[in-house]
């Protein structure tokens, strides 16, 4: 009963939302953002009759360009945050205000059934995260709240999802503080513990953590489920062939919707880089075994014959 | 056997050999790279990675040091290729290793001391050293960084576009090997010019 009145508010916020969205284009939050939106805020002291000027914590800063180009958008901050916070100083007790989760609004929604959230939340809760936090580990840590924008599906060049999805991760694991709140223990050295891998920072700037970190799902875009890192992907030729995992994952939704005829393997690569190993080219394969083959009958013969020569003689 | 001839100076020897061992595994190292397979590969990728990039260097480093013996020495009177006539010359000695070699003839272009190379190895050396390493060394580094170069040229990927000359260029430089290996065995006996190359000296018919 309690799970279906909380349904039905979301989807009379959801609708209110839409209906808002299509009007307006993105909220109006300039209320929040004149301190949120700072490095430094002010407000009038009642008790000092002052204005007082004070840093703004840098967790509680928003980046509202960010905000601009995330799919919520259109939300305003009290939207999702309590009418209260519109008073300050706020009021302590909000701090412990219960978050909307994604699965809030999206679960079982047929508007969003092609990104299978249902199976998203499965393989999340399989995932090294949830299962060491003991479930603190929530959708938002990865997904800025304030700034997540879908990557791969909206087609962006290779090199901006692989940034954007990096960068989920390395917000929290180059960050002491962030990490902190779900460990006792600092981060290790994303950098010192990939160093076996050659040219790190290429590789860093050209496949997902995920790429090595899940195993590809077939009912998802993007898997979810982080596994141990005794079991990430560590062998180079699973990258680095003409079999190559990335066309089941960070390639995939290019591979399907091109099939272009080209000579090479795996050719929608060749667009945006080049995997060696992946990508060679068929036509030219084929021609160098031939002259090499060519090369070694011709000298092979020429020796035989030099021999026979040389006994007649 | 008879008198002997000093051709190939120490410093030629220990570049040739540095260069002989670079290369083989560059080779190796560089096919099994292009023809990577989960299932069978001649080198473990990481290790197939390592070994070319050290000897990419190793090679480099060794060409360098033969371009400063080249310029320093006189070894480099047997590379002057003379455009006259060169035609004519290549010619001859291809068929006398189509022909005359069968008949016993002797070679149309017998070794001196003042130009150890027939005109065909002449011209293969020139070409190897002075074209085909050049453009190895120069698209080799690029892949060794590949963030220097350029993502997209004129529609088609840097990398690819360098990817592919270097690999084409390492195809040819490749049969030049096998070519040369070969004809080496062609001396006073088969084995006299490897001799050669590691004592210095040449055998005479
Ligand atoms: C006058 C400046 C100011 C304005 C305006 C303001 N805030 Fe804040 N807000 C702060 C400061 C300072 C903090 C941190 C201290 C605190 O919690 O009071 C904060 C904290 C918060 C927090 C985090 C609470 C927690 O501890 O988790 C939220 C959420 C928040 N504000 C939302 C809003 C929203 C939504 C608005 C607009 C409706 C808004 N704020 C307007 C200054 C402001
Ligand atoms: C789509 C829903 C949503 C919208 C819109 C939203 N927030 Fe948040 N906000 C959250 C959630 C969820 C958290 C808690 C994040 C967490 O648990 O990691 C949060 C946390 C915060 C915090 C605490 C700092 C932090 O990162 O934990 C502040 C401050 C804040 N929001 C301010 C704002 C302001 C200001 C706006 C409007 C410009 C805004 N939020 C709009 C969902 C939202
Ligand atoms: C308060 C309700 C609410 C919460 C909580 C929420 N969303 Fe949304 N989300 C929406 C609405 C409404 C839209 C549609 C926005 C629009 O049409 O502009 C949307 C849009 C999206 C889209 C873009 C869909 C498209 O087709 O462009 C994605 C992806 C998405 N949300 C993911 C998430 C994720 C991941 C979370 C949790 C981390 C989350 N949402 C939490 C309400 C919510
Ligand atoms: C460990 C980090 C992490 C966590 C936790 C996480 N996600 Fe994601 N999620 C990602 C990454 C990375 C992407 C890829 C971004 C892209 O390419 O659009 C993504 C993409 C998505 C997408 C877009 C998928 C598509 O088909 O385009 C949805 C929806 C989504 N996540 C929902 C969720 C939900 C729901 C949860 C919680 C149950 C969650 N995520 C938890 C990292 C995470
Ligand atoms: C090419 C595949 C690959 C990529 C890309 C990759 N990793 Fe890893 N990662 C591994 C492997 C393999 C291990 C296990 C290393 C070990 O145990 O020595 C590992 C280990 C880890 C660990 C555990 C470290 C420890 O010692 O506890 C973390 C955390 C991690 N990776 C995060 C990331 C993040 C974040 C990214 C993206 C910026 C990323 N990885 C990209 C393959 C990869
Ligand atoms: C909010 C912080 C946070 C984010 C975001 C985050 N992680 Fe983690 N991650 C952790 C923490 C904390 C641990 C340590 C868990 C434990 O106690 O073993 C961890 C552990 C790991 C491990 C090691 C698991 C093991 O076997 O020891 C890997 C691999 C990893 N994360 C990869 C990723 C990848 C890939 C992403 C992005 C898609 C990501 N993480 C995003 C906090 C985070
Ligand atoms: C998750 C897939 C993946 C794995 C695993 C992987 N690589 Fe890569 N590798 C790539 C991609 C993608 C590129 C960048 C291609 C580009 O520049 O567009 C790359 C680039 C490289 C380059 C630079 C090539 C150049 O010049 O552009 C080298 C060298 C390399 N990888 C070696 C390795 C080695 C050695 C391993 C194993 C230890 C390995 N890779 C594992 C995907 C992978
Ligand atoms: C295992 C590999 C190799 C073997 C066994 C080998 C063998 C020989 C032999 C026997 C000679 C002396 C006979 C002659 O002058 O033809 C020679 C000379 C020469 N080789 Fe090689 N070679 C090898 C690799 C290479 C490579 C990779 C190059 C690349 C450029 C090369 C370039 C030369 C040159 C330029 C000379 C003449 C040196 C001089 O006297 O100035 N060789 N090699």
């Amino acid at each position: 009963m309690v799970k279906l009145t909380k349904s039905l508010v979301c989807l009379l916020l959801l609708s209110v939302l839409i209906v808002h969205a299509r009007a307006t284009d993105g909220a109006d939050n300039s209320q929040c953002l004149q301190c949120h939106g700072q490095v430094f805020y002010e407000y009038h002291n009642e008790w000092t009759d002052q204005v007082d000027r004070k840093p703004l914590n840098p967790f509680h800063y928003i980046d509202s360009v960010k905000m601009k180009s995330s799919v919520h958008k259109m939300f305003a901050c009290i939207d999702c945050h309590s009418m209260d916070y519109q008073t300050f100083p706020h009021s302590g007790e909000l701090r412990l205000e219960e978050k909307y989760q994604c699965m809030d609004c999206h679960g079982g929604d047929e508007t969003y059934a092609h990104f299978n959230f249902e199976g998203i939340e499965s393989a999340f809760q399989e995932s090294v995260h949830y299962k060491s936090s003991d479930e603190r580990f929530n959708c938002w840590m990865c997904h800025d709240p304030h700034g997540y924008e879908l990557a791969l599906r909206q087609d962006k060049p290779i090199v901006e999802v692989v940034t954007l999805s990096n960068k989920m991760c390395t917000s929290c694991h180059d960050n002491k503080f962030k990490y902190g709140l779900l460990s006792h223990d600092d981060p290790v050295d994303i950098a010192a513990t990939h160093a076996w891998l050659p040219n790190r920072e290429q590789h860093f700037n050209k496949v997902r953590c995920i790429d090595c970190h899940t195993k590809v799902d077939a009912d998802l875009l993007i898997s979810h489920n982080i596994l141990p890192k005794e079991q990430a992907l560590r062998n180079c030729v699973d990258c680095h062939s003409a079999n190559s995992v990335l066309m089941e994952s960070l390639y995939a939704h290019r591979a399907k919707e091109s099939r272009a005829k080209s000579g090479f393997f795996n050719a929608v690569v060749l667009n945006e880089g080049y995997i060696i190993g992946a990508n060679r080219n068929k036509t030219l394969n084929t021609i160098s075994v031939i002259l090499f083959g060519m090369l070694l009958v011709g000298l092979l013969v020429h020796a035989v014959l030099r021999m026979i020569f040389s006994k007649n003689k | 056997m008879s008198d002997k001839m000093y051709l190939y100076p120490l410093w030629v020897r220990i570049w040739h050999g540095f260069n002989a061992l670079f290369f083989l595994v560059l080779l190796i190292s560089g096919i099994s790279m292009q023809y990577a397979d989960l299932k069978y590969s001649f080198l473990p990728f990481d290790w197939a990675v390592l070994s070319h990039n050290i000897s990419g260097v190793g090679i480099t480093l060794a060409y360098l040091f033969f371009l400063v013996g080249f310029v320093l020495s006189d070894n480099k009177r047997h590379y002057k290729i003379e455009v006259k006539g060169l035609c004519g010359r290549l010619i001859r000695q291809m068929q006398y290793y189509l022909f005359g070699i069968f008949k016993g003839e002797g070679s149309p272009f017998p070794v001196t001391a003042e130009s150890k190379f027939n005109p065909l190895q002449q011209t293969t050396y020139v070409a190897v050293l002075f074209v085909l390493y050049p453009m190895l060394i120069l698209t080799g580094f690029p892949l060794m960084f590949p963030e220097i170069i350029i993502d997209n040229f004129f529609g088609i990927g840097g990398t690819l576009l360098t990817a592919l000359l270097h690999s084409a260029v390492g195809f040819l430089s490749s049969l030049f090997l096998v070519i040369h290996i070969y004809f080496a065995t062609i001396g006073s006996t088969p084995t006299s010019n490897f001799k050669s190359i590691i004592n210095g000296y040449h055998e005479r018919h």
